[in-house]
């Protein structure tokens, strides 16, 4: 089926639907009409699923990373067998990754393989910036937080950890954005996110505006992200500004 | 159990007594070394005395300085505190009791100086109050004023202004025991002085027993009221205040370690007001005027500038109080020995 363009020019759609929209079938890249229409029912669940997406998978991923990264800076030993193994998830190409795990029983094809898939690309990234910045702490700090009669607990989280903020922060932030472009990918096997406009528009082969509505709000939600992420490293480390 | 000797004072302006240590035969090995880093080391330091541990680099100093608060654990050997062992308590505990001074300060970047200076005091659990009480206490001791300080971060003080921040964070517990390592190293040699005289005004009032490491014989010299020279492998060479350790030193090792100038440096520890001064008799007094209080070292650079011609002493009224002559000078250094062992009391030499 084809459909016959004012100018008599046979457009191909690639088996995707007819556009109902005025400014589609005149193959204009952008309708705001489109967008305006399907804001509620398409793009803002799509946003607010992507979101999801980013948060459980950044949450569990430092959770696991910062396990990981004590038990690193504590024993040495830990620390190499980690990088190595969150090295080659992170080297996995994703549309890959994802695919590798869906026949693994418990995952299949739903938003937990994702998941999986999102923070397995943290850990490298997250793991890495926690323990630079606990190793970063100067010695003199700690010598003197010992010597004051800290315990090693105290000392981790009182002098340490505190210290290593900007640092860990500066990880979450590339790990954030890293994933708020990876859980597009994610719709390949869940159906969520903003991955599922952006494949639609893929599929539909005409239609580019699905795509490129969800591509910007990917962009624009990655950049609100790590403008919030500066923000509060700015609100919780007030000393290093402090000249 | 003494309790007094650790006792924290009722009162947050009141200074706690300090308390007596006593190192017994400490001995520190590492594992695969041959030789120890500390040999048998015995010591005692009494309440509220400037011990300074001093020697070339390898002689163990701030290890032997480290033991103590179990920052390293001894091989052998025990450490009193007050009368009783450090070994048999729980080294957080421990530490919070004894001030720590280190040369890079460690001031926490991530907390104001009120923060940094209230470290201990909070892990003691103290209220509110009572800690932000001691801590402007605190500043005005060392000389920072609280209002203008207190907010600040480390980055935004001076060298100087740090290393007082770092006596004061230390001194915050009201600890009966400071260890400070090289506290003045990192300062230049102007404000170097300026803080080992305010630390002295500053110990005349807290009478803190002290544990000072540095490796500087002059700084030792000034800061000392019992010098403890090692040598390497941390043997003690010589342990006694400063006037005998340069009058008498115990070996080869000492007199070398002191310099060949500790004749000058001991007239440097006596003033004027301490000799017994040659009496004009009637003559009318001439040649440059040198105050009473000046050291005999001072003076004699003034006579050898004046061509070796007396000088006149004179107090602070500008009353003549007599002559100072080389020759008086120069008889000095004789007798200076004996002066200088009943001055700060009785001495246990090297060993034999």
């Amino acid at each position: 089926m084809s459909v016959l363009a004012p100018a008599g020019v046979v457009i191909p759609t690639f088996g995707g639907a007819p556009s109902s929209y005025a400014c589609e079938r005149a193959n204009r890249l952008f309708c705001p009409d489109w967008v305006s229409k399907n804001w509620s029912s398409v793009l803002w669940p799509a946003l607010r699923q992507h979101v999801l997406l980013c948060v459980v998978a950044v949450a569990i991923g430092f959770v696991i990373s910062f396990a990981l990264a004590l038990l690193a800076y504590r024993r040495r030993a830990v620390e190499r067998p980690v990088i190595l193994i969150s090295g080659i998830l992170y080297t996995i190409p994703s549309l890959a990754l994802f695919e590798i795990l869906v026949p693994f029983k418990p995952l299949g094809l739903s938003d937990r393989t994702a998941e999986v898939a999102l923070v397995s690309y943290t850990l490298l990234i997250l793991f890495r910036n926690i323990v630079t910045g606990l190793r970063e702490v100067p010695d003199e700090v700690r010598e003197a937080a010992r010597g004051m009669g800290m315990t090693d607990r105290q000392c981790l989280w009182r002098v340490e950890l505190p210290l290593a903020l900007p640092s860990i922060i500066a990880g979450v932030r590339i790990a954030t954005v890293t994933v708020v472009a990876l859980a597009t990918v994610a719709s390949y096997i869940c159906d969520q996110g903003l991955g599922v406009p952006i494949l639609a528009a893929i599929q539909d082969g005409v239609f580019k505006t699905e795509l490129i509505a969800a591509g910007g709000l990917a962009v624009a939600l990655a950049l609100c992200a790590d403008g919030l992420l500066v923000l509060l490293q700015r609100a919780l480390t007030p000393w290093a500004r402090a000249r | 159990m003494p309790a007094p000797d650790t006792a924290r004072p009722e009162g947050s302006s009141g200074f706690a007594p300090a308390a007596p240590l006593e190192l017994q035969r400490v001995t520190k090995r590492y594992p695969g070394q041959a030789a120890p880093a500390i040999s048998e080391l015995s010591l005692e330091v009494p309440a509220g005395e400037v011990c300074v541990l001093v020697g070339p680099s390898g002689s163990g100093k701030t290890t032997a300085m480290r033991l103590i608060n179990r920052m390293i654990e001894p091989t052998s050997g025990d450490i009193l505190l007050g009368g009783r062992s450090v070994l048999e308590r729980r080294p957080d505990e421990l530490r919070r009791e004894i001030g720590y001074v280190i040369q890079q300060i460690g001031l926490f970047p991530h907390q104001t100086i009120g923060e940094n200076i209230a470290t201990v005091p909070h892990l003691l659990g103290w209220d509110k109050a009572r800690i932000a009480h001691r801590r402007d206490e605190l500043l005005e001791l060392v000389g920072l004023d609280p209002e203008e300080m207190r907010d600040r971060y480390p980055a935004q003080l001076s060298g100087g202004q740090r290393q007082r921040v770092g006596v004061a964070r230390a001194l915050a517990a009201d600890p009966p025991l400071m260890l400070m390592d090289e506290p003045f190293g990192a300062i230049d040699p102007i404000n170097r002085e300026r803080l080992q005289d305010e630390f002295l005004r500053l110990q005349a009032t807290v009478r803190k027993t002290v544990v000072f490491v540095t490796h500087d014989i002059d700084e030792a010299i000034k800061m000392g009221d019992r010098i403890a020279i090692l040598r390497e492998g941390g043997v003690l060479a010589q342990y006694a205040p400063p006037a005998e350790l340069l009058s008498r030193p115990a070996d080869d090792f000492v007199a070398q370690f002191v310099g060949a100038d500790r004749g000058l440096k001991r007239l440097a520890l006596t003033t004027l007001a301490d000799v017994e001064l040659i009496q004009p008799n009637g003559l009318a007094p001439s040649g440059r005027r040198v105050p009473l209080r000046s050291t005999v070292r001072d003076a004699l650079s003034m006579i050898l500038t004046a061509g070796g011609k007396p000088l006149t002493v004179v107090d602070d009224e500008d009353r003549v109080a007599g002559l100072v002559t080389l020759e008086l000078v120069g008889g000095l250094l004789g007798t200076e020995a004996d002066r200088g062992s009943d001055g700060a009391g009785g001495s246990d030499g090297g060993p034999a």
